[in-house]
């Protein structure tokens, strides 16, 4: 996969999909390009003549009147869907200011980087005590976080907790409840619902893909509703980033699962989106799928793109994620996900040795730090401290003077899992209702 | 934002490519208006006494116009609720597309075949007609204003139609009760023919005029009405809005 992005080129964004008319050179008129103004152009001589031939057979005049309008209409049409074929002016206005650090597009070579600040920058995802009830029962309660620019967000939880209903109501598909949030800077109501659309992208964990097209057709759906110009390059590219260029114009419904949901995640990327939502994106994909999903999230981080994942797999959001929330019904926890093992779990050291000790107890009470120990099933000991670095020497000490043969003295680290179980002790999507 | 073509077009585009390789819409849109047309030619081409030919050709031609009501109902039953059930809604609803948009593509798409179908068959027809019909019958059929009416009633009769799919499908929980429901748009069309052919109402001009009318401001309004109708969150949850 082209993880590897190339840096961004400039595109002439005066150009355009293809007209359907052109403006005739000489005479006037319009002059049908596409097979739809074919059709168009076709309806509207088929009128005009059933008219014409009216007004002549049974010499009713106000025929004339009918041909007039139609005549009338398809030149308006026309010139509507025309656009003249001549190169766009240069333009004369002074580029935007550009600060050291701008954010690349999450596909390259299509976009002009956007002027970036620095951190103090207002958050791409801003949610205060946003609520969602659906009758009597609550999908989600009283939610507040904040998604920092160019962040990867994860968002995690059990089945049932509210996840996908959250990314749904901050996708504008979902009214809230309660509460309030800003969404790449703009307020979450339906006017704005629009221009958030534009501005973001949705994967849903079903890639929902139309599977009598074939995949560039399905693109080149999505790169019309996000008005998405030079849209061919643009669908080249989005192909290439997840590895599906030579499989373009196979039909959706010969592909797998896995290919599937690749071409889910072009089309994501289709509209260089300013915040992304991912909801389970590496679900049904192989090993070596997943870890190019991967380093294509690492990817649009390094170029500022904001990356909401939603996620199972709790390996993957302690490996890609910068801050994670733990949401069931309500948030649990927030934060780095060192931070919430640290706050979740005290320090602990693991001593071995080659016998068991004589008085462990005697001889752990002595060492300042060790606030408790257990001896676990495998004849290891387990110490709970206030410090493990600053323990781990004294510690060392007072077992050599105890007559300890010391195998190890190390640290235990508890992994995301270990918080997420914590947190999640229930079956959210069981419970009856 | 604005109303965007661009996004008519790429919904238009994307449902005339799905019509064209679905087998049983082809069917749909080749086979059931030829249904509707037996009848009519087999009346057309049965001699009949001048002062009854008018009456015969009027009442097959009304008919006919009966096919742009039927045909699009399979396609406009199809269209939100189908796409809901397939899985391919909820992707579209989270591109900037607005409701006006997006049901605007897809009645296009449905009635574009429509028309140009009704408007082939009566081409066909009247052809037909031409060759080997009575010579009260031709006379009868080859009036202009039995053109004017197929012009101007088949693609207001088809967009109606195609309104009150959609409609049905916005809110229907199932493709084939959408589509089922929505032959009832064909009713009022089938009641006028009906009013005709037993001289309760005396197809004119002045008659005609009014219908049309009627039936364009209906069909104006139908676009408008029916985007009200959908619901976004009542169609990805399943859910009634709150």
């Amino acid at each position: 996969m082209n993880a590897g992005l190339s840096g961004a080129t400039v595109v002439d964004e005066s150009m355009s999909r293809r007209p359907w008319f052109v403006r005739r050179a000489i005479g006037f008129g319009w002059r049908p390009v596409t097979w739809q103004a074919w059709v168009i152009t076709a309806v509207a001589a088929v009128i005009v003549v059933f008219a014409a031939a009216t007004a002549r057979i049974a010499k009713a005049p106000a025929m004339i009147a009918v041909v007039a309008a139609v005549l009338a209409l398809y030149s308006i049409t026309a010139a509507a869907l025309s656009r003249s074929v001549a190169p766009a002016e240069p333009s004369l206005t002074p580029p935007p200011p550009v600060d050291p650090v701008p954010r690349q597009p999450a596909v390259p070579s299509v976009r002009r980087p956007e002027p970036v600040s620095d951190a103090t920058r207002a958050p791409a995802l801003a949610v205060e005590h946003l609520t969602k009830r659906f009758g009597q029962r609550v999908a989600f309660e009283d939610v507040s976080f904040s998604v920092a620019a160019g962040e990867v967000f994860g968002f995690l939880g059990p089945n049932g907790a509210g996840k996908t209903t959250t990314v749904r109501t901050l996708g504008t598909l979902l009214t809230p409840s309660a509460g309030t949030a800003t969404v790449v800077g703009l307020e979450l109501t339906e006017r704005n619902g629009q221009e958030i659309r534009q501005r973001i992208s949705i994967m849903p964990e079903s890639p929902g893909l139309y599977l009598r097209l074939s995949v560039r057709e399905n693109l080149e759906l999505f790169a019309g509703l996000f008005n998405v110009t030079n849209a061919r390059t643009r669908i080249g590219e989005a192909l290439d980033a997840v590895n599906m260029a030579a499989r373009a114009d196979d039909i959706c419904a010969n592909l797998s699962k896995g290919l599937r949901q690749r071409v889910g995640l072009a089309r994501a990327l289709l509209n260089d989106p300013d915040i992304l939502f991912l909801d389970e994106p590496t679900s049904g994909l192989d090993p070596v799928a997943t870890r190019e999903v991967h380093d294509l999230i690492v990817g649009l981080r390094s170029r500022g793109v904001t990356v909401f994942l939603t996620t199972h797999r709790l390996e993957e959001a302690e490996r890609l994620c910068d801050r994670v929330a733990i949401l069931n019904t309500t948030l649990r926890m927030l934060g780095r996900p060192d931070e919430l093992r640290a706050q979740l779990f005290s320090r602990s050291l693991v001593v071995i040795t080659a016998a068991p000790l004589a008085e462990p107890g005697h001889t752990f009470d002595e060492v300042g730090g060790v606030q408790s120990w257990q001896l676990d099933d495998t004849g290891r000991y387990v110490l709970t401290v206030d410090d493990a670095k600053a323990v781990a020497p004294p510690l060392t000490r007072a077992l050599v003077a105890a007559g300890a043969d010391v195998q190890a003295v190390y640290e235990t680290q508890h992994t995301l899992e270990d918080v997420y179980m914590e947190l999640i002790s229930d079956d959210v999507e069981a419970r009856v209702r | 934002m604005s109303f965007s073509l661009g996004r008519v077009g790429a919904v238009f585009h994307k449902e005339f490519r799905e019509f064209r390789r679905n087998r049983f819409i082809l069917g749909t849109i080749v086979v059931l208006p030829l249904l509707f047309i037996i009848v009519p030619i087999s009346d057309l081409f049965r001699h009949a006494a001048p002062a009854l030919a008018r009456v015969q050709v009027g009442t097959s031609l009304l008919l006919m116009l009966v096919a742009p009501v039927i045909m699009p109902a399979t396609l406009a039953g199809y269209a939100v609720v189908g796409e809901r059930e397939q899985g391919t809604l909820e992707p579209v609803l989270t591109t900037p597309v607005s409701r006006q948009e997006l049901l605007l593509g897809k009645a296009l798409a449905a009635f574009v075949p429509s028309v140009v179908v009704g408007y082939g068959l009566f081409t066909v027809v009247v052809i037909a007609v031409r060759i080997g019909a009575d010579s009260t019958v031709v006379d009868a059929v080859w009036q202009a204003p039995n053109f004017l009416a197929q012009a101007l009633f088949a693609p207001l009769l088809a967009a109606w139609s195609i309104w009150v799919g959609i409609a049905i499908s916005t809110r229907a929980s199932d493709v084939r009760v959408a589509q089922q429901l929505g032959t009832l748009a064909s009713i009022p069309a089938l009641g006028l023919v009906a009013l005709m052919s037993f001289q309760v109402l005396q197809p004119s001009i002045t008659l005609a005029i009014i219908l049309a009318s009627v039936l364009a401001v209906v069909d104006i309004a139908a676009w408008r009405i029916v985007a009200r109708l959908f619901d976004r969150e009542r169609l990805i949850t399943g859910r009634q809005m709150r």
